[in-house]
């Protein structure tokens, strides 16, 4: 049994979802190896490596694998699936795109977002927004899987020694051009891996606003996050957004402010260790979900709560 | 033109899911029925192609039980112009249905195909990406937007770091996601018109698949769940608490 983790990167630096994909392939059984593909990765295959429990490194370096598209490091993992009984991505918009794309060239039923490995063959991932946790066996002689993060630990990012191998540039497809990318530009830490998230939604009622929410992640350290109706309204861009169909978080800390509570927003938070909940309708579901609940408005709330921190 | 697009048939967003008593899956039982929130979406980009001129048709695809054809018939409702139903009874998996919708398309020879990004039962977010696949035609997942153009097509992806910009090539699969637009109500006079558009029948083994599952769903159970904790009444106790009994900050 062996199992190839892709790893993903921005060019720069590895992402913590990578780590925390490892641990998931760690508890498969087996080697790990780590697939990374990129233009100039010599670092990041160095920072692979380095990663507890990886024998060893796969590196793909090259003009095709400049802005990670789908088709092309899907022929790359197509060309070295042969080798494995597992390949595991985060479950990002990389690795959600990347692996059931891989796994039909190999003829394979991908198995997504998985939050368990109960053994080599059955895993665990959530369905219907969460609220039921399915198992399932999978028969396919190549399991494809995407990782929910949150679910695992970080493996570690110093004790490996792997040996780095340089694979071949399996191509370019000329189907697919790469114009730009518009970035939202922050200093703060990532969301999907912040220790603290503050989140707003529609009760900010408008994009000005959020940099109360802002000050305050400032404060303590942690990334800004919204629910749907938040980004839909422009408040805030789409990479914002926590839930179903966004992104999945489990912070130490969740503070929800001025957001209901749907269900599809509780899909991306409710793992969190610690939930505060600031709403002005005492009805509002969130509070059903939150260890810390505070009935007021908002625009009295947050500068009280920034002026208690600051003290 | 043509375009095609696949539709599925889930649980009402609206609706309180619930694991069923012998935890093989959810309860099904009255429950209200809807077009995947996704999949309007999708029909909505065709229509709006089409009605920029970009399109001469608008074909919805659903594989599933009988009663499937009420989702098709949503989407000619929205204003697609004919129906395709594969009629089947079996659990179908993404790869499955990716396989049944390649044949498809390549019958009707369709120049554009735009899914869900993710049915919000299962949660897959697979079909649209093993189609590309296995086409091997271009994938644009995740779509913002999409402008039809001389090389093929321009598209926005949302992506976990923000936005992407690409051009792919026509013929291509493309999966919508939220901000691609906001779909439209069928109108009463369109729900009545819809009723008499053609829906061809057809099964899996028509269209050369077999129904073959590669996952065995073992059980499924309610997750853990979390319990409501205590109002708090100011900041002061707020900021206490989570300093000194959380102890998160
Ligand atoms: C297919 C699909 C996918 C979806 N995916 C997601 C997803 O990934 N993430 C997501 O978040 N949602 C998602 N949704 C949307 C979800 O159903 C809700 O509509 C959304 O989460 C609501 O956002 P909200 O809580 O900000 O807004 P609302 O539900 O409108 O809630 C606003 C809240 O703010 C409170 N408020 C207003 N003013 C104040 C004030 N001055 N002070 C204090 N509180 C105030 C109100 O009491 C209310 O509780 C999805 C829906 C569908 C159908
Ligand atoms: N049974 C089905 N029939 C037709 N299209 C489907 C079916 N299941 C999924 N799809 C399409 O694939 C998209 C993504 O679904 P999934 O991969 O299951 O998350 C949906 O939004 C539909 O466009």
């Amino acid at each position: 049994m062996s199992v190839l983790v892709i790893a993903e990167h921005d060019g720069s630096q590895l992402s913590p979802g990578t780590l925390n994909t490892v641990t998931a392939a760690s508890k498969v059984g087996g080697d790990v190896h780590v697939l990374v593909a990129g233009n100039g990765v010599s670092d990041i295959a160095a920072a692979c490596a380095k990663i507890g429990g990886v024998s060893k490194v796969l590196a793909a370096d090259g003009a095709s694998y400049a802005n990670d598209i789908t088709e092309n490091v899907a022929s790359l993992v197509n060309a070295h699936v042969g080798d494995y009984s597992h390949v595991m991505a985060p479950a990002s918009t990389f690795g959600k795109a990347l692996v059931p794309y891989a796994a039909a060239l190999a003829d394979c039923q991908s198995i997504s977002d998985i939050s368990e490995v109960v053994d080599a063959e059955t895993f665990v991932r959530p369905i219907y927004a969460g609220n039921a946790m399915a198992t399932v066996k999978s028969s396919d002689a190549t399991k494809f899987i995407t990782v929910r993060t949150t679910s695992f630990e970080l493996a570690d990012d110093a004790s490996g020694s792997a040996e780095v191998s340089n694979i071949d540039d399996a191509g370019a497809t000329d189907w697919v051009q790469f114009i730009e990318q518009m970035l939202s530009q922050s200093e703060r830490p990532e969301l999907t891996s912040a220790k603290i998230v503050v989140s707003g939604g529609r009760g900010m009622q408008n994009g000005e606003n959020f940099a109360m929410l802002e000050k305050l992640a400032d404060t303590l350290g942690g990334a800004v996050g919204a629910s749907r109706a938040a980004v839909d309204a422009g408040f805030v861009p789409n990479d914002y957004q926590v839930g179903q169909t966004g992104k999945v978080v489990a912070p130490d800390l969740y503070v929800a402010i001025g957001i209901s509570g749907a269900i599809q927003h509780l899909a991306g938070m409710k793992d969190s260790k610690v939930i505060v909940a600031i709403n002005n309708d005492e009805e509002a579901p969130i509070f059903q979900v939150s260890d810390f609940g505070w009935n007021e408005d908002l625009f009295t709330a947050v500068p009280a709560l920034q002026a208690e921190l600051d003290q | 033109m043509k375009i095609l697009v696949p539709v599925k048939r889930v649980i009402d967003a609206n609706v309180r899911v619930r694991v069923n008593s012998d935890q093989t899956g959810v309860e099904l039982a009255n429950v209200k029925m809807a077009m995947n929130p996704f999949c309007e979406i999708a029909v909505e980009e065709a229509l709006r192609l089409k009605e920029a001129g970009h399109a001469d048709e608008v074909i919805v695809v659903s594989a599933g039980p009988d009663k499937a054809q009420e989702t098709i018939r949503t989407g000619l409702a929205m204003g697609a112009d004919r129906g395709v139903h594969i009629q089947t009874d079996d659990t179908l998996e993404p790869l499955t249905i990716a396989k049944m919708l390649k044949a498809v398309a390549e019958k009707e020879g369709t120049d554009l195909i735009v899914l869900g990004k993710q049915s919000i039962d299962d949660d897959n977010n697979q079909t649209g990406q093993m189609l590309a696949a296995l086409m091997g035609r271009p994938l644009g997942s995740y779509i913002s937007s999409i402008e039809k153009n001389d090389g093929g097509f321009e598209i926005v992806r949302e992506i976990d770091a923000g936005l992407e910009k690409l051009q792919i090539t026509s013929p291509a699969v493309v999966t919508a996601d939220l901000r691609l637009n906001e779909p439209r109500y069928a109108s009463l006079p369109n729900i009545m018109k819809a009723k008499k558009k053609p829906i061809d029948a057809m099964s899996p083994a028509d269209l050369g698949v077999e129904v073959s599952n590669r996952l065995q769903t073992v059980k499924v159970v309610e997750p853990p769940a979390r319990e409501a904790g205590v109002m708090v009444s100011g900041a002061s106790e707020l900021v206490d608490k989570l300093r000194n009994e959380a102890k998160v900050i």
